[in-house]
């Protein structure tokens, strides 16, 4: 039976074959780095952060507005995961350049950062692009500094 | 009136004829195909279209954007119609929309598109619709892809003529297909037709910034029928042209009854006179209640205001506003050159294209060749006015379009072929087929004064067997043609969605990098949003309960409900905190009488649910967003009317989420 089948399947192929090449022939040349691009890049690599202190009390205010409109939702102030980590500890294991791509520009850190990479494999969840400047992550990082205990 | 029966019926047997002689792939069909059509029409995987087409959907009262030259329909927009795609209409937000005097209008018949143009050339900004059975216009904004915008047309039955533009998009207009009885006096026998009804022509003010639209005034013209209409450019930018038939003034049988004439008219309006007879106060206020429906992107909703009068002008009060202009045969398209010099009436019971020269025009008007008058309206000489005829076009001319060249191609309906032809020498140059039976026509920029040329799309009324068969209802069938040579050349059968009567194309240049992604969650001025999950929250008012939720990847905030009893309305009002594109999330709940939600990023929107029965109802979100999709769901529960169990809400404090956070803590 299963050999039967082989055979029609053959057959089918073989038929269609012609056609199908002649197909391929005429079609223009797929363009590999077109289908492969990416449409949208959310903003530029940052490279440096600067801190300073104190902490700002504007820059920390600001900060937890954002945080909560546009991070609450997965993030905790405490060690509790929802979808993304809790925030508490988190100044002291990410630097704040990281802190800031993976704010700023999530899509190149999934794609290139392992340390990113590894977070996706436990989370499951891509970290949403929610829209957030430069400047106003680092207002975040400065209520992430303030969460962490840092005057 | 017989020669024209026989005439009908030998071109339907023509068409029947061809039909079958006509199979897919083969024949006729196959030696009209482009050698490279294929290469022609292809558009790789990542990269995009050319052009956006931007496609009437007829009968299903809603708009397509279909991409040229793929013929890929990208989306489907509601206009006049709920749609269960994204919950238009059906959300306490969006019902406003379908507002109309006479309440609540789930579904219409929109026919043509009108894009915004600066100077006559498209500008990208809004697009137009008619809708034509329960008379109103549409704007929709390019940039956001749905109905900001609609507005009812008072006097009116059948808003056929209608919504063409004028050259900086001062005005659209709608010219009824049914000369109607003004709405206040309307109980008349429908025999008094001649003393009592009127074709009402109303001039819709567009403004420049926001693109609000508003009825600026009606023309109170003869009783006849307008069918469709075109605005001048450049030198007769000023004027509109409307095509007429039943200017028998028939009340029955017209098919037999408004047919009697060799000579319809085509009614020219100069526009800004009426403006100018406005400012001078001849206009007159009359009854005539219409609603306008406002859609507004900061709040999230719309609002849909009734309104009692509008302003009319009778051509009697008004000298030298407006010309008729004889056109053979019941004239159905009325298309100006792309240069604003030739009018061409495709009179679709006519054996001769005519196309009226506009300066002609304006010298009989100065020498007053008239030819007597219609109800006081002059009527202005044939041939004084006539550039020339082409001779034998074809069968069943519908409609023109302008290929930038020099060149017309109108569609042919009987004889179902299009046919190009020169506009100074009024010479055939070429024809070709199109399966079958086509309506509208479609050039990228076709109709203004910067034609695109490229392509013709030809809207099919009928589809046979060009696709597999999909029982008695087919898709209608689109057909692209490469008009770029000097042979037109068929490319591309496409289905298309409803019935398009009309559709625009435009360059994607003009409207891609403008188009909005998100709703910025700081602009979200929605009275009921909850723009964090600190501001979810549930609220009793009585009887009524409004839910302040939120949803992100991937869940609901809150997700356990309890203390909803009978009888209660609940409102559940969901703000999506998503700020990345394309991250939509639905909402729907077991037993609702209503669609889902489908809520952009960003966006707050409202379901109203009335629970039918006690116990405890699970919600989840309908479109997919991430891998714990399947996870994003939740609870409510109902209790009998006068149970004590009290109003309580929750998000991850039940028991079980204890434990999670436990493990999670390990």
């Amino acid at each position: 039976m299963k050999k039967t089948l082989w055979a029609v399947f053959f057959i089918l192929i073989l038929s269609g074959c012609g056609k199908g090449a002649k197909q391929r022939e005429d079609s223009p040349e797929f363009n590999e780095e077109k289908m492969e691009k990416q449409e949208v890049i959310h903003g530029t690599e940052i490279t440096e952060v600067i801190l300073s202190n104190p902490l700002d009390a504007a820059m920390v205010k600001e900060g937890e507005e954002i945080y909560d409109m546009k991070c609450m939702s997965c993030h905790r102030l405490d060690e509790t995961r929802i979808v993304g980590p809790g925030w508490a500890g988190i100044t002291k294991r990410r630097t704040p350049v990281w802190l800031t791509n993976m704010i700023t520009n999530v899509d190149i850190m999934l794609e290139q950062d392992p340390e990113a990479q590894k977070m996706l494999e436990e989370c499951l969840i891509r970290m949403p692009n929610q829209n957030v400047t430069v400047e106003q992550s680092r207002s975040i990082i400065e209520f992430m500094r303030k969460n962490d205990g840092e005057i | 009136m017989r020669t024209k029966y026989y005439l009908i019926t030998l071109a339907l047997g023509a068409l029947a004829i061809s039909q079958t002689s006509c199979k897919p792939g083969g024949g006729s069909a196959s030696s009209d195909l482009a050698g490279d059509a294929a290469q022609k029409v292809y558009v790789a995987p990542g990269t995009h279209d050319e052009f956006y087409s931007i496609v009437s959907g007829g009968f299903n009262g809603q708009v397509s954007v279909i991409g040229l030259p793929s013929g890929r329909t990208l989306k489907n927009i509601a206009v006049f119609s709920q749609h269960p795609e994204n919950g238009w209409g059906y959300s306490e937000e969006t019902k406003p929309m379908l507002n109309t005097s006479h309440g609540f209008i789930p579904w219409d018949d929109s026919h043509h598109i009108a894009l915004s143009t600066t100077n006559s050339e498209h500008d990208g900004r809004w697009a137009f619709i008619n809708g034509n059975n329960t008379p109103r216009i549409a704007r929709i904004s390019l940039s956001s892809f749905k109905t900001e915008e609609i507005i009812e047309i008072p006097n009116s039955g059948g808003n056929h003529s209608s919504p063409f533009i004028t050259a900086n998009t001062e005005y659209a207009v709608a010219g009824t297909r049914f000369s109607v009885p003004p709405d206040n006096v309307a109980d008349v026998p429908i025999s008094s037709f001649k003393q009592n009804f009127k074709g009402y022509i109303s001039f819709i003010s567009i403004d420049k910034e926001t693109g609000r639209m508003g009825i600026k005034f009606q023309l109170k013209t003869p009783g006849v029928s307008y069918d469709l209409a075109r605005a001048g450019k450049g030198k007769s930018a000023d004027w509109f042209f409307f095509s007429t038939y039943n200017t028998e003034q028939a009340s029955t049988l017209l098919e037999v009854n408004a047919s009697q004439k060799d000579k319809d008219y085509i009614l020219a309006v100069n526009w800004k006179k009426a403006e100018q007879y406005l400012a001078q106060g001849k206009g007159k206020k009359e009854p005539g209640t219409y609603a306008h429906n406002v859609w507004d992107e900061d709040t999230h909703m719309a609002t849909s205001t009734l309104i009692k009068e509008v302003m009319t002008l009778d051509p009697k009060d008004c000298p030298d506003m407006l010309y008729f202009i004889p056109c053979p045969k019941s004239p159905h398209g009325c298309d100006v050159d792309p240069t604003g010099n030739y009018i061409v009436g495709s009179g679709k019971l006519a054996a001769v294209i005519p196309v009226f020269s506009f300066d002609k025009m304006q010298k009989a008007i100065s020498s007053k060749a008239y030819d007597g008058d219609f109800d006081g309206i002059p009527i202005l000489k044939y041939e004084e006015v006539l550039h020339g005829e082409v001779q034998k076009p074809g069968l069943g001319p519908l409609h023109t379009e302008f290929d930038g060249k020099g060149n017309a191609i109108t569609s042919m309906f009987v004889s179902s072929e299009l046919v190009r032809w020169n506009i100074e020498k009024l010479e055939i140059i070429d024809r070709v087929p199109t399966y079958y039976s086509v309506g509208h026509l479609s050039i990228p920029g076709g109709p203004t004064a910067k034609p695109h040329g490229k392509y013709v799309v030809a809207y099919n009324k009928i589809t046979k067997d060009r696709y597999l068969p999909t029982g008695p209802e087919l898709a209608h069938s689109a057909q692209l043609f490469d008009i770029s040579g000097d042979k037109m050349k068929l490319l591309l059968d496409f289905p298309t969605t409803g019935e398009p009567h009309y559709a625009e194309a435009l360059p994607a240049s003009l409207i891609k990098d403008k188009v909005r992604k998100i709703y910025e969650l700081e602009k979200n001025k929605h009275p009921y949003a909850a723009k964090s999950e600190k501001e979810t929250r549930v609220e009793r008012k009585g009887k009524e309960v409004h839910v302040y939720m939120t949803t992100i990847r991937s869940h609901f905030a809150p997700d356990n409900i309890e203390g909803i009893k009978m009888g209660d309305e609940v409102y559940f009002h969901v703000t999506n905190l998503e700020q990345d594109w394309d991250v939509p999330h639905g909402f729907a709940i077991r037993g609702a009488q209503n669609a889902e939600l489908l809520i952009m990023p960003g966006e707050t929107q409202t379901y109203k649910w009335i629970p039918t029965r006690v116990g405890v109802t699970p919600f989840y979100c309908t479109d997919f967003c991430s891998a714990l999709h399947q996870e994003m769901q939740g609870y409510i529960r109902v209790s009998p009317t006068n149970s004590n169990v009290p109003l309580k809400w929750g998000l991850g404090n039940s028991p079980e989420a204890a434990a999670a956070k436990a493990v999670a803590g390990k």
